[in-house]
C-alpha cells in the first residue's frame, strides 16, 4: 500500500473537521468535527509507524486517544454549563467578552 | 544531523502493491469520508454522532489495515463505546427537540469550505511532492526486539520476534511501560484531573 494513500485520507478528514470547526454553531457538532480532525492525526501516526517499523507512533496514537477522551469531558462539560446559563449552546451568541 | 524531506531515502519505491488491501482501504476511506461530511452537514445533530461512529469505525478498520490492531481495539472501546454516547447524552442534555434544526450550520459557510479546500489541496500537494511512491512494507507488523526479548521463566513480557505470530500487543505494552512510561503516567494524571474537573465545571451549584 502506498504511504501518502493514508496521508492523502487523513489530509481529508482534516479539513473536513476544519469545516465543520469553521461552519457550525452549535457547540456539541463543533466537538464532533475536533474529533475527526484528531482522527486525522491518528491515522497519519499509525501510518507512519508501519512505514517506520516503530512502535512509537502507536504509542502516541494511544496517547491522542486519551487526552482526545479528556478534551470530550471537559469540553461537553463547558457545552452544559453554558446550557445552563444562557438556555442555548449557539456558538454565534456567545459575545460575552465582545469588547 | 537533520536531514531535509526533499532529501530523504523514500522507502519501499519498488514495493509491489497488494491489490486486495487497497481495494479494502479504497472502500474503508470512501466510507469514512462520505461519514465525515454527512457528521458536518447534517441538519440533525443526533444524526451527525451516527456518522460519526461510521467514521470512527472506519478508522478503526485502517489501523487493523496498518497492523495496529490494540490500536484500533481501544479506538473501538474509547471512541465507539464512551465518545460517543458522551455526545448523544450531551445533545440530550443541550436540546429539547430531537430533530431538524434548521440553524445548525452558519449562513456563511462559503468561508469555512474555501478554508477547508484551500488547506486540502496544499496539504495534498505537500504529501504527494514530498513522498511519491512511498509505499508501506508488506511486514508491518512489528514484534520485539531481541534484545528486548525476556526469558519466559522471569515471568516477564514476552512478545514474538516473529513477524507471522499475529498481535503486537505485548510489544506495544513493552514500549508503554519502558521508554513512554513518565509520558504515560502523566497522561493518567491528565485524564483524572480532567474528568475531575469535568464534574466541578457540570455541577449544579
Amino acid at each position: 500500500m502506498l504511504l501518502n494513500q493514508f496521508l492523502l485520507l487523513g489530509a481529508m478528514l482534516f479539513a473536513i473537521g476544519v469545516y465543520g470547526v469553521i461552519a457550525r454553531r452549535n457547540g456539541v457538532a463543533v466537538l464532533m468535527s475536533i474529533e475527526l480532525i484528531l482522527n486525522a492525526v491518528n491515522i497519519n501516526l499509525i501510518a507512519f509507524s508501519a512505514l517506520h517499523g516503530d512502535l512509537s507512533g502507536q504509542v502516541f496514537a494511544l496517547f491522542v486517544i486519551a487526552v482526545a477522551a479528556a478534551e470530550v469531558g471537559v469540553g461537553l462539560a463547558i457545552v452544559l454549563a453554558i446550557y445552563r446559563n444562557r438556555k442555548s449552546v449557539d456558538l454565534d451568541e456567545l459575545d460575552l467578552m465582545r469588547g | 544531523m537533520m536531514v531535509l524531506a526533499s532529501t530523504m531515502e523514500l522507502a519501499g519505491v519498488d514495493d509491489p502493491i497488494n491489490v486486495s488491501q487497497t481495494v479494502a482501504f479504497g472502500l474503508i476511506a470512501v466510507m469514512m469520508v462520505f461519514g465525515a461530511l454527512r457528521v458536518v452537514t447534517t441538519k440533525n445533530v443526533v444524526h451527525a454522532a451516527m456518522w460519526l461512529v461510521l467514521v470512527l469505525a472506519g478508522a478503526a478498520a485502517q489501523y487493523i489495515l496498518l497492523a495496529a490492531d490494540f490500536v484500533a481495539v481501544t479506538q473501538v472501546m474509547v471512541y465507539i463505546g464512551a465518545v460517543v454516547v458522551l455526545f448523544l447524552f450531551g445533545v440530550m442534555l443541550t436540546r429539547a427537540k430531537l430533530g431538524q434544526e434548521a440553524d445548525l450550520t452558519r449562513k456563511s459557510w462559503f468561508g469555512g469550505a474555501f478554508v477547508a479546500v484551500l488547506l486540502f489541496g496544499l496539504l495534498s500537494f505537500s504529501l504527494i511532492d514530498t513522498f511519491e511512491d512511498s509505499k508501506i512494507p508488506e511486514d508491518r507488523q512489528m514484534g520485539l526486539g531481541a534484545t528486548v526479548q525476556v526469558d519466559a521463566d522471569t515471568g516477564e513480557v514476552e512478545g514474538s520476534t516473529d513477524p507471522a505470530l499475529g498481535s503486537n500487543t505485548a510489544a506495544v505494552s513493552d514500549t508503554i511501560f519502558s521508554r513512554y512510561l513518565v509520558q504515560f503516567e502523566v497522561i493518567s494524571v491528565l485524564l483524572t484531573a480532567a474528568l475531575v474537573g469535568a464534574i466541578v465545571i457540570a455541577r449544579k451549584d
